[in-house]
Formats: structure tokens, C-alpha cells, sequence
């Protein structure tokens, strides 16, 4: 048994850190957010060259070899500085999906576009109504000729307002919450028939709602095979989760270390408050969180990288986003609290630290749904 | 043992329910519905409706324009106002520094302040904290020094509550460096046009700039708005926060909370063909509130019963206060398990008066999360949740 990072790994956190130290202080990043756009060109093509882009893909893609832990080695990271770059959207999400549902050459056209920093994009999966459930899809998808004509609404699409290439998930027959009848297709984001509303999410992440009215596309622009999507983007979307529960993780650690920290020097009734038992004991509950919230993180990617059978893997993640979005709620809110006034502001780190953590909570399904996701596999 | 109403109570009832009814403007009832804010010139208006009505100030006596209710009539009041959703006054001049000046201000004083106080002419803002001066209030620095007829104040405060709306600040200022640190500490009303007075907006993490600091630079205040002796206001403060603590659980708005709760999980799709009120955890949670809100109201009947018989309220009314607060905390949770991924956009301006453009989410969805970060503010002031369990173990259980 052996927990420790290779070399590799290490060499990979060590990267992020550099950067982070270098490039991404708090102030730069609240300017980052400010822009039209919602991140830096700059930092994406640095991302690129530092071969981070390259960490979710396979070898035989042309990628760093697409290991779980090594993709929750890095979110860590991103997580700690709060990273708004779409790192998950475009590379986790869309490349995920396209390495696996789309075609050797629809993967030869775009990986290594996707891995070289030179494509934006974004998927469309969530509606309206569909709540966290990736089979309830009404978009729906009808041929025309050679064409298909897509018509739906999707929310929540990170990303979306960014991407050039919009992967829509869409279906093609069957009732709304079944689970065979679903493809995927790219869509040009600026094709007649599609509107995007933008916006920036709590978490500072940019994102859309998109609707499709008679948007139409060529039947080649389907990823593989018609009605067969969902085990591919169930498999991906899993895989999202992990990384958002790790970037999570990161979060926390850092709201841990800066409540504890702040403790130390801010004085009331003549004594620092971390001299306080009962501020003390919360802390240290904290802690606990912090630990138990990274362990199953760790397990979760051990699983994804190992030999158990697809229900086994999505279990796991589901353990993970359920025990970490506990971890969430009492870790952030622990922050805020042992902090007072000060952390309510929007000009010091914690509480956006604290916006981070809740929006991770709820991207990919919230704790009660992974709960009975778990329960239910 | 009894927690009926009296016929005449329930007669009461009635008319304060058909008040409310029929004179609370339909358009602000909308808007608080809706989560969005009421501007200044909408709370000043309410106001204004309810000292028309005579029922501006139900905890004032009498003679200053008070109601002369009953401890249980300012109860029904209380719940019917929360019940529909009307703000209560703000609550800086009519409930925190009106007492002080009619238990301790000079008559000329009373005569000056409280008829505007009443009648919603002027509004205040609570200049308590500073930086460094949290829940060790008493440590606070800002000072005026006496010069004349004048006090000169310098120094700054911070956290003003809607500061930026005020006439008038009421400040806790140090007049003594040579004494303990409680006793030397005066009570001084300051009119926020003075010279040297400058604000400067807090964003807090919803994006509204609801708090200020207020700097002072050589500001020269008269002499004669000192209340009472001067040297003696951390007295004239506290006499007043253990009157404060009655009303303080929001069980009425809580219940409003939870009936809003229970429509729109009926409103909203599980995403497996059903609706969240279907969803077996999310029933468990909600139960497990209503149940908790059961418990917190029938605590509160009892500090009430307790107050009817003339006792003043005691220690014990810090449970209110932790408990309503991280009732009203677990609600905003909710609110946010249902709006799902409808919480996630960060859009505040939808949600200020005004607002032209186009919504995003369904409905006030997009509000839920913002009212969460807002209301971790609930078990930080008014004495936060942690001052008040040292409060029970000190006061209440003698540890
Ligand atoms: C939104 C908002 C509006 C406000 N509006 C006003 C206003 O209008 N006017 C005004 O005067 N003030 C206002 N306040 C200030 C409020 O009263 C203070 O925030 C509060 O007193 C706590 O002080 P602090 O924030 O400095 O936290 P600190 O006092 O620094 O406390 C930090 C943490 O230490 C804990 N702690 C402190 N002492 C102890 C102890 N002895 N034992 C255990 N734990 C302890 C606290 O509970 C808290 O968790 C407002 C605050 C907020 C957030
Ligand atoms: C003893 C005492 C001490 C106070 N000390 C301070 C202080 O130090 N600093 C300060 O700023 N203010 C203080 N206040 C003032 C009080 O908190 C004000 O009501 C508040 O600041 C005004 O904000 P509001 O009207 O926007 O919000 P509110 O109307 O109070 O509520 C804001 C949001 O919170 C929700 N909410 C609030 N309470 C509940 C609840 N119990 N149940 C369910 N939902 C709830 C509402 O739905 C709403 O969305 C004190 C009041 C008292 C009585």
C-alpha cells in the first residue's frame, strides 16, 4: 500500500503551485473575473504549454495518460487558488466526452486542438427540468435529410459562453427519462437557431443557458453511433464530479488553513480568539472534515483508475460527492462563523473560498442526490 | 397550563390580519415574495401607513405614541406581520435608540427625536462596532474629546446597517482612556451631515453594499446630544439589549419560509417525473424544521408568558436567538437544495429595485444562494451564537 504522489504527481502539483504563486494571487483573479470573457487567453495558452491540458486524455489520444489521481492532484490545486480558467468544461467534460463517444477521427480532428489550448468548449447536457438526472433529456434531435434539427432548452452549461464548439446532448427517440435514445452532437456555438444567455456563477466560473430553436446540423456532426450516449456521459459526468469534489477539497483546505490562521492573530477581550475552547474544538471538527473529505476523494480516484466494473466506479463517486458535500457545509460555513463580520465581505479570499465549495456542492448533483445515487446502485 | 386566546385576543387577531390585508400595498408584498429588496422610500412609506394606523411602535409606552398592548397583542401583531411578509420598522431608531432616550435622554431630547422617530421622519443607523472592536465592544476607540460646548469626535466605526440611508448615527464613544475599559464609555447621537463624517460602501458576498464604515475626522458634535452622564453609556447600551430580546426567533417568518418551502418543492421537478415534495429526504428535512419551528415557538410562548407576569426578560432568551437564527440558516439551505442549479448564476442586479433586463432561472431561484451567504450574518450579529452560549453557560447554568 503506498499513498504518497509519484514523481510525476509531484512534479504536476509542483507546476500548479508555481503558477499559482507566480500568476494568480487573489487581486489578479478578481480582475480575471472581471473581463467580458471570464478568463485569461494568456493563462490557457500557459496551461498548455505547461502540458496540463493534456492530463485527462490517454495515451493513445495523445494525452498525460488520463489517471483520476492525477486529475485530483491537480483540481487540489485549482481548488486552493480558486482557478476560474474551464479546465473541467473543455477539458474534463467535452474532451472527456469525445475521446469517449466520438469516432477515431472525430477524436483525431479535436484532441489535440482541445490539448494545445486552441478550442473552447462546452456541454450542454442539464434542462430545465432534469434536475441532476443525465437520462431526462426532452432537447430533442429529428432528421431531416442528411440533417438533424435539434430544439430544447440547457441550463447551467459551464462554459457555454466561451466555447466555439457546443457539445448538445439531445434525443433522438424514445420517452424524456429513458435511458437508450440519447446522442450527442457538435453544434457551431454561433449557428443560426442558438442563443446564449451569459453569466458568471457564484464561483466566479462563466456559464450559460442555450436554447436550440430548429438549430441544424449534419448528420456527421453526431458523436459515434446514434442513441447510445449516456453510458459515455455518465462515465464522464462521473468523472467531472470527482474532479469538482477534489477541487473542493482544495477549497477547503485552504479555508481551514485561513480560519485557523486568522485565530491566531485576531484579538477580542484581550486574547487571541484560537486561545477560545469552543472555537478550538470546531477547528479541530474542521480538520476532521478536511481529512476525511480528501481520503474519500483518493478512494474515489483509485477506484476510477482501477479494474471495478462501471456501477462499482460510479458508486464511488457518488460516496465521495456525498461525504464531501457534508464536509462543505460544515467546513464553510465554520469558516464564515469563526471568522465574524470580516468574512462576509467580498474583499477577503475566505468567502469566495466559501462561494467556491457551495457551487461544488450542487454541480453534477448535490449530497441528498448522490446519496440515494449511492443507495441505489 | 393554557396557550389559547381570549375572545377579545382573537378579535384583535382579526382586525390586525384585515390591516394587513387591506393596507400593506399588494405591490411590496410582491416584491418581498419575489426576494427583492424594498428601497428606502418603500420601507419609509410602510412606515409611514403604520403611524397613520397609530401601530408604528407597539413596544413604545403610550405616551410616546406606543401602542399600550399587551405582551400577547404585540405577540399577534408580531406573527401576522411576518406571516404576510411586512417589514418590520427598521428597526435602529424605533426599537435601539428610542428606548435609550426615553429612559435616559433629557426632555428636550424626547421632544427633538422621538415624534420623527415615530413618524418615520428620520432614519438611523447603529454605529457600535469598529475594526477591532467585534464582540469585545467594550474595547471600542473611537473618541470625543470635549471642547466647550462640543464634543470632537475621531475615529471610525464599521458594519453600519444601511448606513448610507441614514440621517442620523447613535454611537458608543470613548470619553475616558484612565478607567476600565466599560466605564469609560458615552452615548452621543451624531447627524451624519456634520463635516468630517465620510462612508465608505461594504460589499458582502451577496453583491449588495448593505454595510458601511463611517469615518470620523474632527467631527464637532454638540455638547447636548450626549444621553445622560457622560461615561456612562456601555450602562445605558446594555439596559437596552436585554429588552431587545423579545421577537428575536422569527418564528412567523419562518413559518412563511416554510410555507413557501412546500410550494415550490411541489413546483419543482425531481428530474425523475416527480416532484421534490415526493423526494423522501427532502420531506425528512422538511419535517425535521417544522418540527424544530413547533419547539422554538412554544419556547417563545413561554418567555412570553413569563414577560405577561411582569418578569423582565431574562438569559434565557439567547436560546431565541441561536435557535430562530440557525433555524432561519437551515431554511436558506433548503431554498438552495431545491433551486438546484438554478442557484448557481451570480446575478444580484436581478434582484435590486428597478431591474430591466432579462431574468435568468426560473423565477427568484437565482436568489437562494445569495440569501444564504447574506444570512451567515444571522449567528455573527446581534451578539453572535457563540457570545450567546457563553451567555446560557455564564448566566443561565453558572459555569
Ligand atoms: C451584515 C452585518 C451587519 C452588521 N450591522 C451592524 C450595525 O449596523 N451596527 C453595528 O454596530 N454593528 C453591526 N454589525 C457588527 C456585528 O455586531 C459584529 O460583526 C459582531 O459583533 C461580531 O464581531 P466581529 O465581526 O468583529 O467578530 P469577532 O468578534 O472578531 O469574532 C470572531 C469569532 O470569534 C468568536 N468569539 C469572539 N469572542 C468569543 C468568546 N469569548 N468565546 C467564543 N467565541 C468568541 C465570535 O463568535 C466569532 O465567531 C454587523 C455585522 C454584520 C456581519
Ligand atoms: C437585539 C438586536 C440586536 C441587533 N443587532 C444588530 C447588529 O449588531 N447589527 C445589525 O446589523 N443589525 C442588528 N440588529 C438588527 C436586525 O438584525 C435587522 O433586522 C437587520 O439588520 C435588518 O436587515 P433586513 O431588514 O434587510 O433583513 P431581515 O428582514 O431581518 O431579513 C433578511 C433575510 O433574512 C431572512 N430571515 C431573517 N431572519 C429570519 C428568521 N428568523 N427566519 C427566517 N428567515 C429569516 C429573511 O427572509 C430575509 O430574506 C439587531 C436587532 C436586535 C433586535
Amino acid at each position: 500500500m503506498d499513498f504518497s504522489n509519484t514523481e510525476e504527481q509531484q512534479m504536476l502539483q509542483e507546476s500548479v503551485q508555481k503558477f499559482v504563486y507566480k500568476s494568480y494571487d487573489f487581486d489578479t483573479r478578481n480582475k480575471i473575473i472581471a473581463t467580458e470573457k471570464g478568463f485569461s487567453d494568456e493563462n490557457w495558452e500557459l496551461f498548455a504549454e505547461l502540458g496540463w491540458l493534456t492530463v485527462p486524455f490517454q495515451e493513445e489520444d495523445g494525452g498525460f495518460g488520463g489517471s483520476a489521481v492525477d486529475l485530483v492532484v491537480m483540481m487540489e490545486e485549482f481548488g486552493k487558488a480558486m482557478l476560474v480558467e474551464p479546465f473541467v468544461a473543455t477539458t474534463v467534460l467535452a474532451g472527456g466526452l469525445i475521446s469517449e463517444q466520438g469516432s477515431a477521427q472525430q477524436k483525431a480532428e479535436l484532441l489535440p486542438k482541445i490539448m494545445e489550448g486552441k478550442l473552447q468548449l462546452a456541454c450542454a447536457y442539464a434542462e430545465p427540468g432534469s434536475r441532476f438526472n443525465l437520462a431526462n433529456i426532452k432537447t430533442s434531435a429529428v432528421a431531416d435529410g442528411d440533417n438533424i434539427v435539434l430544439n430544447g432548452s440547457k441550463t447551467a452549461v459551464l462554459n457555454g459562453s466561451n466555447a466555439e464548439v457546443l457539445l448538445v446532448v439531445a434525443r433522438e427517440s424514445g420517452a424524456a427519462t429513458d435511458t437508450t435514445g440519447v446522442s450527442v452532437f457538435m453544434v457551431d456555438a454561433t449557428s443560426a437557431g442558438v442563443s446564449i444567455q451569459a453569466f458568471a456563477n457564484v464561483d466566479g466560473k462563466k456559464s450559460a443557458e442555450i436554447t436550440l430553436k430548429d438549430v441544424s446540423v449534419s448528420a456527421t456532426a453526431r458523436l459515434g453511433e446514434a442513441g447510445s450516449a449516456l453510458s459515455a456521459l455518465t462515465a464522464v459526468v462521473d468523472r467531472a464530479t470527482l474532479a469538482v469534489s477534489a477541487e473542493a477539497v482544495g477549497a477547503m483546505e485552504a479555508m481551514l488553513h485561513k480560519t485557523v490562521e486568522y485565530s491566531k492573530t485576531r484579538k477580542q477581550f484581550g486574547t487571541a480568539i484560537g486561545t477560545f475552547q469552543a472555537l478550538q474544538h470546531r477547528m479541530a471538527d474542521m480538520f476532521i472534515e478536511c481529512q476525511l473529505a480528501r481520503s474519500i476523494a483518493i478512494m474515489a480516484a483509485m477506484k476510477l483508475d482501477g479494474g471495478e466494473d462501471a456501477t462499482e466506479k460510479s458508486k464511488s463517486v457518488s460516496a465521495a460527492k456525498s461525504r464531501i458535500g457534508k464536509a462543505i457545509n460544515k467546513v464553510g460555513q465554520e469558516a464564515i462563523q469563526i471568522h465574524g463580520g470580516i468574512a462576509m465581505t467580498e474583499e477577503l479570499d475566505v468567502g469566495h473560498l466559501f462561494k467556491l465549495v457551495t457551487a461544488a456542492e450542487i454541480m453534477f448533483g448535490n449530497t441528498d442526490y448522490h446519496t440515494e445515487r449511492f443507495a441505489s446502485l | 397550563m393554557n396557550a389559547d386566546f381570549t375572545a377579545e385576543e382573537l378579535q384583535f387577531e382579526q382586525e390586525v390580519r384585515e390591516f394587513l390585508q387591506n393596507d400593506f400595498p399588494a405591490e411590496y408584498r410582491e416584491k418581498v415574495d419575489a426576494g427583492i429588496r424594498l428601497s428606502k422610500e418603500e420601507l419609509v412609506h410602510w412606515q409611514k401607513i403604520l403611524y397613520k394606523k397609530g401601530w408604528a411602535a407597539p413596544n413604545w409606552p403610550a405616551e410616546y405614541g406606543g401602542t399600550g398592548w399587551t405582551a400577547t397583542q404585540k405577540h399577534i401583531f408580531a406573527t401576522e406581520m411576518g406571516l404576510i411578509g411586512a417589514p418590520e420598522p427598521v428597526p435602529f431608531g424605533m426599537k435601539m435608540v428610542a428606548p435609550v432616550i426615553m429612559a435616559y435622554g433629557s426632555d428636550e431630547q424626547k421632544q427633538r427625536f422621538l415624534p420623527d422617530i415615530l413618524e418615520s421622519n428620520v432614519w438611523w443607523c447603529q454605529g457600535y462596532s469598529e475594526p477591532n472592536a467585534g464582540s469585545d465592544l467594550a474595547s471600542l476607540k473611537t473618541a470625543a474629546v470635549r471642547d466647550g460646548d462640543e464634543y470632537v469626535v475621531n475615529g471610525s466605526k464599521t458594519w453600519n446597517t444601511y448606513g448610507q440611508y441614514a440621517d442620523w448615527i447613535f454611537c458608543l464613544v470613548r470619553t475616558d482612556n484612565s478607567v476600565k475599559k466599560q466605564e469609560g464609555i458615552s452615548f452621543l447621537l451624531i447627524d451624519m451631515k456634520t463635516p468630517g463624517i465620510t462612508l465608505k460602501p461594504i460589499v458582502l458576498l451577496d453583491g449588495h453594499a448593505e454595510v458601511n464604515e463611517v469615518f470620523f475626522d474632527d467631527v464637532r458634535v454638540p455638547a447636548n446630544n450626549l444621553i445622560g452622564e457622560e461615561n456612562k453609556g456601555w450602562t445605558y447600551a446594555k439596559v437596552l439589549l436585554t429588552h431587545e430580546r423579545t421577537n428575536i426567533s422569527g418564528v412567523p417568518r419562518g413559518k412563511r419560509r416554510l410555507a413557501a418551502l412546500k410550494r415550490l418543492a411541489k413546483n419543482t421537478d425531481d428530474g425523475f417525473g416527480g416532484t421534490m415534495l415526493d423526494n423522501a429526504s427532502f420531506r425528512t428535512k422538511l419535517a425535521e424544521l417544522e418540527i424544530e419551528l413547533q419547539a422554538l415557538e412554544y419556547s417563545e410562548l413561554r418567555t412570553l408568558a413569563a414577560l405577561s407576569v411582569g418578569n423582565a426578560p431574562g438569559p434565557e432568551s439567547s436560546i431565541l436567538k441561536i435557535v430562530g437564527t440557525e433555524l432561519a440558516q437551515e431554511m436558506d439551505e433548503m431554498f438552495v437544495d431545491l433551486a438546484g442549479y438554478h442557484c448557481l448564476p451570480f446575478v444580484p442586479e436581478q434582484f435590486e429595485d428597478g431591474f430591466q433586463g432579462e431574468a435568468i432561472g426560473p423565477g427568484n431561484s437565482a436568489a437562494a444562494a445569495l440569501t444564504y451567504f447574506n444570512n451567515r450574518k444571522l449567528s455573527i450579529f446581534g451578539g453572535s451564537n457563540e457570545i450567546q452560549r457563553n451567555i446560557i453557560s455564564k448566566a443561565v447554568l453558572g459555569l
